[in-house]
């Protein structure tokens, strides 16, 4: 449980700054946020309520609609099986049983060494790509069982992290808001 | 180039289910249909709040351009030329379409249900919706009731999501604690985790939530709507004076409801006045008289013995002292009625000009009588605000929330210039904090031409150039000053004085005088003040009508509650009666207060709780409160309007007129009064303030509003008040139709029978304009001779207090829910006053090397205390701030720093070893 750090309580400022109303800041904050505790913390939508002058229970209330902002301490790495038609035609749901066994949890649960979330999603619009199997937002695809478990073999070792950032960070690249050179954006962190 | 202007229609036309209906421009179709007599099944939409069109109850039929469609009435205006079916098939099938979603997941335990038998659901299910349903899967379970806070409950499971209780948490309190929380078939209403909905205002979403989602505390499981009797009466926990349906059943008032009161309260109420009700019912409550026997208890007697014991006491101190030996404190607890029994007993037959409704925590009656006086809809309507007072959310909570309301969705500006921001300084257009004692000063600077403006010490000159540039080409009609005790360490010098600068300097400008007591306004106009005649007409000038009229009038003007309480101390003072007063508690100098108390040879209180000061009594009659006597009372505005009675008195208790009749007739005498009606009269007939706002004025039904005095020239029988009662949020409470039908009706537009008409409501008839009619603030004296008229010069600024640089000046405020009697006998408001505490800047505790939290001395040359420091930046450098009434009544608070002969109070804080002070 964490408040925001300091730096990026200065990058939200930055953020606040670029919106006519503090209040639009709301989501790109609460994505900042998630970058760094990888959910959202109850201290760091506090901390979002002040800089948008809003209420804790309204930044709660915009959070809980999106599902790509979590609430509650999710694993690093974030796996939401589509089912939706062109998926499930393809084996969604032969994918996400095979998931739950091979992770021994359940969807919406988190493995105990805090690795793996699983979820199930809707239309991620992968479908020429179904069954599709979003990584922290990044798309992986066609997956058959056996494609998951070198999924999970590969993120478990680290083979992937180069293109699978840790679940909260959306990008990293920041163009907008660097404490570096606040003037011209864009920098590799 | 040609400016071609099109003036808007000054009236549309559309054509409702074949009916041709008038309407505004930009009027909405539901409210237009309404207003014809067609109503529209509705959920989410409610009058006072803005449209969202969540629920879709409302779909109609309308023809456009691209044939008909289905649109929702509570969102889309009418259209010249449009034609709107609200029963059609179309719109009948989507109704009913609606309604079987709604009711999908809805639990339908409605015989447990405290809507039950009120509930627009099942009513419009009836009106509106299918038969059937065709849902057979499971519905979703949530558990069952959680708390959102101390005194509501919300049932998951009976929410339809119709954003009633948010938006008003948002758009009207300004207190957003609750929100939805997630999406879909699993959103619910919700607060922030560990925090609670505490809202002063809250008890508003269990009244329009349209379900029985939302359940108060006080009233769960208490009684079933068809067991409940009503009637219409007036809120008298504050001065702001909202109408209420007060509703009992079985003998017992078990609910209030907000009255949707156009100039007053606009269906809102506070929290304390919602549930303060439960005191009526408190087992400590006065039942029976009692006397102060030998061994030094109260012991219980029939009224005949205690009456002689009063008019026994009283004719010692008479024949031994003389009647200026004699005091009467209190009064504001009354009707306008026992206030005037009151004053003509005091004057007239005991002889006494030592009357005084205010505890020394007021403003002089001439001063509050002779200001010129703003309405509340003047005050929403003004463009400026200049707030000089407590903070109004805590002291006169419903008027916090109309200047609330102005000020963020209609523009008005607000000048915050009380010495700690208020909780109406985030909105406001400048917050420039006067130094305690020193607001005069501040109001010189406010007022002084360009390029003459003075510096104000401890006052930033940027902070006083942002507010004079809201003041900046406002006409001085367009402003009006709520002046109150802004604290009660700080003499009421210092606020008359302010009063008195804003008076001269903005002829024109109007006063509203935030005085927090029920009815202290209208004790003050029956005369319960020194030297003031009933009808704002001082001693001298009403001496010649008055003395005729009544026989006898007191010499000379008297003493003010605090020259009666000096006197006592001094062993002056013979006899002493408490009219519902407490000066132990409420008086801002304790020490004075115990010593008075003490020393007065014959203490009577009148009272219906037993305060600690009427513990000290040696008689104690105990008087009809709240719901249990008829009468008029007064607002903080001057409004004159209708109580009614639904409780019985506990025990034998009596109307407090005629607890002064009694005592009369026991010292010889008559006021002549046999019933409330022929008081009146006899108020209307000699008190100038009141010519005109007769019987029927005031209790007629053109007067549900109530008439503020003095009433411009009035032929009988028109209408008083600016507009008729509109049928305001129908489906919500108080349009309990089971009741209508039992025979106590509250005003005609106010229920609804589902799928029928809308009960008979009278034509809205508009003011023109919501602000302040056109020129200056006419005098209120104008044709009425003998009233006082206001001299700035009796009102001059107090010297400035030297203070050390060891010492904070005190700023001492009340709370909402504080240690009083009132709150303390209510068994669901008891436990929220907050613990006491002293608040000042973060860097004055670092100062003492104290964390917030830990308790330090507080120390005045009259007392010290004991109390944790609380870090807060929002109170100015320099001072000290303390709510009254704060902690147990028993035990020496925030008043007993104070010394009432000051012009503000300084304290020096230690530490408890004795750290951080100058001498330790
Ligand atoms: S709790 Fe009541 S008022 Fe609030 S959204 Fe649900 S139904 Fe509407
Ligand atoms: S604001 Fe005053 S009058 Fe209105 S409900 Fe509250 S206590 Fe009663
Ligand atoms: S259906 Fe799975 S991505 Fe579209
Ligand atoms: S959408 Fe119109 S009343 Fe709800």
């Amino acid at each position: 449980m964490a408040h925001l750090s300091a730096d990026n309580q200065q990058r939200a400022e930055a953020i606040v700054a670029l919106y006519p109303e503090r209040r639009s800041a709301l989501v790109p904050l609460c994505h900042l946020a998630q970058a760094e505790e990888g959910h959202l913390t109850e201290e760091a939508m506090e901390d979002i309520a002040t800089l948008c002058g809003i209420s804790p229970a309204e930044v709660r209330g915009t959070a809980s609609f999106y599902d790509m902002l979590h609430l509650e301490p999710v694993g690093k790495y974030v796996l939401a099986v589509c089912t939706n038609i062109a998926c499930m035609l393809q084996g969604a749901y032969e994918v996400l049983e095979h998931a739950e066994a091979t992770l021994g949890i359940r969807t919406g649960q988190t493995t105990p060494d805090g690795m793996f979330t699983i979820e199930e999603a809707e239309c991620l619009a992968g479908c020429d790509q179904a069954v599709c199997v979003q990584v922290n937002h990044r798309f992986f695809g066609p997956v058959d069982e056996e494609g998951f478990d070198r999924l999970v073999d590969d993120l478990a070792a680290g083979r992937l992290e180069e293109t699978v950032p840790p679940h909260g960070v959306l990008s990293r690249v920041s163009r907008e808001v660097d404490l570096e050179a606040p003037a011209v954006g864009g920098e590799q962190v | 180039m040609a400016d071609v202007t099109l003036a808007p229609p000054a009236e549309v036309t559309v054509v409702i289910d074949g009916r041709e209906v008038k309407a505004q421009p930009g009027e909405l179709i539901i409210d237009a249909a309404e207003r014809a007599g067609i109503f529209i099944p509705r959920f989410c939409y409610h009058p006072r709040m803005k449209p969202v069109g969540m629920c879709r109850m409302c779909l109609v039929e309308l023809s456009g351009p691209r044939g008909p469609s289905l649109q929702p009435a509570c969102f889309v205006s009418v259209a010249d030329g449009q034609e709107i079916a609200t029963a059609s098939p179309a719109a009948r099938k989507a109704q009913e379409g609606v309604l079987e979603f709604l009711l999908l997941n809805h639990p339908l335990d409605c015989p447990v249900c405290d809507k039950g038998g009120e509930c627009p659901l099942q009513d419009q299910a009836v009106s509106h919706g299918p038969a059937e349903s065709r849902f057979i899967e499971e519905k979703r379970h949530f558990a069952k009731p959680i708390a959102l806070g101390p005194l509501t409950l919300l049932d998951r499971e009976r929410c339809i999501q119709c954003a009633r209780c948010t938006r008003f948490a948002e758009e009207i309190a300004g207190e957003p604690l609750i929100d939805f929380f997630g999406r879909g078939d699993e959103i619910e209403v919700a607060i922030f985790p560990d925090r609670e909905f505490t809202s002063y205002f809250s008890g508003n979403t269990v009244q329009i939530c349209p379900v029985g989602a939302l359940t108060s505390v006080p009233y769960r499981f208490r009684s079933r709507p068809w067991d409940l009797e009503q009637v219409e009466t007036t809120c008298t926990y504050c001065a702001v004076g909202c109408r209420v349906a007060l509703q009992s059943s079985a003998g017992r008032v078990v609910r209030m409801l907000g009255v949707d009161s156009e100039p007053v309260n606009q269906s809102w109420l506070c929290d304390r006045g919602r549930y303060g009700f439960e005191s009526i019912h408190a087992p400590e409550r006065l039942g029976e008289p009692m006397l102060r026997f030998e061994g030094g208890d109260l012991q219980p007697v029939a009224w005949h013995e205690a009456l002689r014991e009063v008019a026994a006491g009283l004719r010692q101190a008479l024949s031994t002292a003389g009647p200026e030996s004699i005091g009467v404190i209190g009064g504001a607890r009354l009707a306008n009625e026992d206030q005037y029994a009151w004053s003509k007993l005091a004057r007239s037959v005991i002889g006494t000009d030592n009357v005084d409704a205010q505890l020394g925590d007021g403003l002089p009656a001439e001063l509050v009588l002779s200001l010129p006086q703003a309405t509340i809809d003047q005050a929403c309507g003004a463009k400026v605000v200049v707030l000089l007072a407590g903070d109004l959310r805590e002291e006169l909570p419903v008027l916090h929330l109309r200047l609330r309301t102005a000020a963020a969705h209609h523009g008005l500006k607000i000048v915050d210039c009380s010495p700690v921001p208020t909780a109406l300084a985030g909105l406001a257009a400048a917050t420039v904090s006067s130094r305690p004692g020193e607001a005069a000063k501040l109001a010189a600077a406010l007022v002084a031409p360009p390029g003459e403006v003075p510096e104000v010490e401890g006052v930033a000159p940027t902070a006083i150039e942002s507010a004079r540039e809201a003041l900046l080409g406002v006409d001085p009609s367009q402003i009006v000053v709520v002046v109150g005790r802004a604290s009660l360490a700080e003499s009421a010098a210092s606020a008359s004085a302010t009063a008195a600068i804003f008076a001269t300097a903005w002829p024109g400008a109007r006063f509203l005088v935030a005085l927090r007591r029920a009815n202290v306004r209208g004790a003050l106009e029956m005369g319960l003040a020194p030297g003031m005649l009933p009808g704002r007409v001082p001693l001298e000038a009403g001496r010649s009508l008055l003395e005729a009229q009544w026989g006898h009038l007191p010499p000379s003007a008297g003493l003010d509650a605090r020259g009666m309480l000096e006197a006592a101390a001094a062993g002056e003072l013979k006899a002493l009666v408490l009219l519902g007063a407490d000066p132990l508690s409420d008086f801002p100098d304790r020490a004075l207060a115990t010593r008075a108390l003490e020393a007065v040879p014959f203490l009577v209180a009148i009272d219906t709780h037993p305060s600690v000061s009427v513990l000290l009594a040696d008689v104690v009659l105990p008087a009809a409160g709240f719901g249990e006597r008829a009468g008029t009372t007064t607002n903080v505005e001057g409004r004159v309007t209708r109580l009614a009675q639904k409780a019985v008195p506990p025990g034998v208790a009596r109307p407090d007129w005629v607890i002064a009749s009694e005592i009369a007739e026991r010292l010889g005498s008559n006021l002549g009064f046999d019933h409330l009606e022929g008081i009146w009269e006899e108020i209307e007939r000699l008190a100038p303030a009141y010519r005109g706002a007769t019987l029927g004025a005031v209790y007629g039904l053109a007067g549900m509003d109530g008439v503020v005095v003095p009433v411009e020239a009035v032929a009988l029988g028109s209408p008083l008040s600016s507009r008729a009662r509109r049928p305001i949020d129908p489906i919500a409470t108080p349009g309990i139709h089971s009741v209508d039908e039992q025979g106590a009706p509250l005003a005609a537009g106010l229920s609804v029978i589902p799928g029928g008409d809308v009960a008979e409501s009278e034509e809205v008839e508009e003011e023109a304009g919501e602000g302040l009619p056109p020129g200056e603030a006419q005098p209120a004296t104008a044709g009425r001779p003998g009233m006082v008229e206001l001299d700035s010069r009796r009102w001059p600024a107090p010297g400035a207090p030297v203070v050390d640089s060891y010492s904070l000046r005190l700023v001492a405020r009340r709370r909402l829910y504080d240690y009083g009697t009132l709150v303390q006998m209510a068994p669901s408001l008891k436990g929220l006053a907050e613990a006491p505490g002293v608040r000042m800047r973060l860097a004055e505790l670092e100062k003492l090397g104290v964390a917030s939290g830990d308790e330090v001395r507080v120390r005045s040359p009259h007392a010290e205390i004991v109390l944790p420091a609380v870090a807060d930046d929002d109170v100015p450098q320099g001072v000290a701030l303390l709510a009254v009434s704060s902690g147990p009544a028993d035990e020496p608070g925030a008043s007993s720093l104070i010394d009432s002969g000051e012009a503000v109070a300084t304290v020096r804080i230690d530490t408890l070893d004795g750290k951080g002070g100058a001498d330790g």
